[in-house]
């Protein structure tokens, strides 16, 4: 569908284009079943970062403050990106790992502690 | 003639004159450049006079009923200031509500009178002309009232000194900002539907009703004062809203694919909003007089289903996904206050874990959500913070792109999956955090891509730079220590103590 | 059938008006909360003017209704007489 506008062809600037981030890129990240986080993060990073880097600099200290952060272990964990089951090579860039502007990645780890019950 | 007859005119009658008879018919101007968006949403009009409004009510009986409101609210208002009436509240802790209310609420009441001014100069019809001239005077009125009864709080209490700026910027804020920027941005058939139908007569009793008892519960005059006075024009409104749906249902059936996909959008769009107010019910107000689940079944699913079956005769189905609706009853309080309590060093508001007490209370009233989803989650929180590492957030949250909110809430179908749709538009990739969000992105998407969502703008670098402290400083005003973080050791903490000592 | 409902401020003025609805819809169920009370019925309800003044023992217009309403569930009808709420369905 399109809008019904008051004049022809309508359209809104688009406000998050990939040019606004000054050379970043914008990468979500939703720990699933695990709410202590109230809601999937928003992360800032170069497109030409490692995965790798990405989870040792950018992900493992917003992670930090849940209980199971210390034992969590990536090689452990299963990822999904945008919707699809997704094997990251840890030495690429997430350029090169497909991982686009806005992408969302999931990160679907093995429950370490009772806390699972309530999915914190 | 004799005044006590020309008074006694009948009320149909005096309608009829003071309203109907100062329209005129255009001679020599075309109707259609007079009124220039009458017709672009293709709502179809084809006789302005079958319009009723109930309650036939005149420009000079409405002076005078206004400014008997007027008279006994400022009475109030003076006596709650000469007594120290900011002493007589239940806890400071409920004051949080109240600084809420005005920087969310207040500026939304502003927004209504400008659109209520634009979207009345629009209308072909003298009844829908005047009854919008009333309702943009009557939401100056609330704008202004609740300003006057606020300020008594504002000499005692933070976080309410910039809140016109911090709506503006204020990462929630953006959540009713958003809100109302769609409807003022919407066509005028388009923009009564959100305001007058959705919003005011659907779903303001929730905001209102409950919110304002809860603030006669809880010792706040001023609040329950100006909220009452502000909703006896909002009974006058509600009328409007119900009134405007029929008149248009009944003009034309082209019509009513229209409404409906607004009343889809709106209702979703107000039950988003109103996640807001389940927080503040469930956890805001210590003294509490019913919980968010109990008034959405009181006012949207009994109130809303006599009303939907009444709309039944013109085609109109009740609104799509109403059903996730009653199933997120039992836990959008909860997941919002979440929210609040995670980010609540940016918030212009204290945040706290709730007292033993409360969570008791919170376990009765959601006997199948609390004690399994939410309580451990509290506890885990004030064991935390017991240990002197009170959890704040420092990354930011996902946010749907149209209802601006942190992707928090869960599926309807599974309470422990945070809920998230995407969509891929002209290459560029969108997240909401619902189908309702998605469906109303996918029918209007040039007018979304375009949403200024907080969390992005701050990683432009559009709100002051990187540093999250300079943001909620300088660029939102809240002030580190003084506004915001856990009530627990906040200086409104401290300050109530000190008065209550002094007494 | 549905339920129509009028809230009113629990002040003064809504005690007489309550017990005028209370007289002329004998089936109508009155509900206090702080500050408010509202009244429900079946389908409809109606408030007579006459009853009204009657109650208060001064003359009442049913526009003044206006000042001491929170809230309305149903279609209004209103003339010099009286004020009603009613669903069609
Ligand atoms: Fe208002
Ligand atoms: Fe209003
Ligand atoms: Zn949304």
């Amino acid at each position: 569908m399109s809008v019904r506008a008051n004049y022809a062809n309508y359209r809104g600037p688009v406000r998050d284009r990939v040019e606004n981030f000054h050379g970043n890129q914008l990468v979500y990240v939703m720990w699933e079943r695990h709410l202590l986080f109230c809601a999937p993060l928003t992360f800032l990073a170069d497109p030409a970062m490692t995965f790798d880097a990405f989870l040792a600099e950018v992900l493992t200290p917003a992670l930090a403050p849940h209980p199971e952060s210390e034992a969590l272990d990536f090689a452990e964990a299963q990822w999904r990106l945008d919707g699809e089951a997704f094997t990251p090579r840890g030495d690429a860039s997430l350029a090169d790992n497909g991982i686009g502007h806005k992408s969302q990645l999931r990160l679907i780890t093995p429950r370490l502690s009772d806390l699972a019950d309530a999915a914190i | 003639m004799n005044a006590k007859t020309s008074k006694r005119l009948n009320m149909k009658e005096r309608y009829r004159i003071m309203t109907r008879d100062l329209g005129w018919e255009p001679s020599y101007q075309r109707y259609e450049d007079i009124f220039p968006q009458e017709g672009f949403e293709g709502i179809k009009i084809t006789d302005w006079d079958q319009w009723e409004d109930p309650f036939r009510l005149t420009m000079d009986n409405y002076w005078k009923f206004q400014a008997e409101k007027e008279r006994k609210l400022y009475a109030i208002f003076d006596a709650v200031s000469q007594n120290n009436g900011q002493m007589k509240i239940s806890d400071p802790r409920y004051l949080n509500a109240v600084k809420l209310f005005i920087t969310a609420v207040t500026p939304l009441e502003y927004n209504a009178y400008k659109g209520y001014a634009r979207v009345g100069r629009q209308f072909g019809g003298v009844g829908a002309r005047i009854a919008c001239q009333m309702q943009s005077i009557d939401e100056l009125r609330h704008t202004q009232t609740q300003i006057h009864a606020m300020s008594h709080y504002n000499k005692y209490f933070g976080g309410m000194h910039d809140f016109p700026h911090m709506f503006d910027r204020v990462w929630y804020l953006s959540v009713p900002k958003s809100f109302f920027e769609d409807a003022s941005t919407a066509g005028p058939f388009e923009f009564l539907t959100a305001i007058s139908f959705s919003f005011e007569y659907v779903l303001t009793n929730l905001l209102f009703l409950p919110f304002m008892s809860g603030a006669a519960y809880n010792g706040d005059m001023n609040t329950v004062t100006f909220g009452f006075s502000a909703q006896s024009d909002e009974a006058r409104h509600m009328t409007l809203g119900l009134e405007i749906i029929k008149f248009i249902l009944e003009q034309h059936e082209d019509n009513v694919p229209i409404v409906q996909q607004w009343l889809d959008k709106w209702l979703w769009r107000g039950y988003r909003l109103l996640s807001i107010v389940g927080m503040m019910m469930d956890y805001m107000l210590p003294n509490k007089v019913m919980s968010w689940a109990e008034a959405w079944t009181m006012y949207y699913e009994e109130a809303g289903g006599a009303l939907f079956k009444e709309l039944e005769r013109y085609g109109i189905r009740p609104p799509k996904y109403a059903d996730q609706t009653v199933i997120g009853k039992d836990h959008v309080s909860h997941q919002a206050w979440f929210i609040f309590y995670q980010y609540g060093h940016a918030t212009a508001f204290n945040t706290w874990v709730p007292t033993a007490q409360e969570m008791d209370w919170l376990s009765e009233k959601y006997p199948d959500t609390f004690d399994r989803l939410y309580r451990p989650r509290f506890e885990l929180l004030a064991e935390k913070a017991a240990r002197g590492e009170r959890f704040y957030n420092d990354a930011l949250p996902q946010l749907c792109q149209v209802c601006q909110i942190p992707l928090a809430i869960t599926e309807p179908d599974d309470d422990t999956l945070l809920s998230h749709r995407d969509t891929v538009h002209d290459g560029e990739r969108y997240h909401f955090c619902s189908d309702g969000c998605r469906d109303i992105f996918h029918h209007e998407p040039e007018k979304y891509v375009q949403a200024w969502l907080p969390v992005h703008q701050i990683l432009q670098g559009n709100c002051g730079g990187a540093d999250m402290e300079k943001v909620i400083g300088d660029y939102y005003r809240i002030e580190m220590g003084e506004d915001n973080l856990d009530f627990e050791g906040s200086a409104e903490q401290r300050r109530w103590a000190a008065w209550k000592q002094a007494v | 059938m549905s339920r129509v409902f009028i809230a009113l401020q629990d002040n003064e003025n809504a005690r007489f008006i309550v017990e005028a609805i209370g007289e002329d819809n004998p089936e109508a169920e009155v509900k206090h909360s702080p500050a408010m009370i509202r009244v429900e019925a079946d389908d409809r309800l109606v408030i007579r003017r006459e009853t009204v003044e009657e109650k208060l023992g001064r003359d009442w217009d049913t526009q003044e209704l206006q000042v001491d309403m929170i809230s309305i569930g149903g279609n209004v009808d209103e003339d010099d007489d009286s004020f009603t709420l009613y669903w069609n369905s």
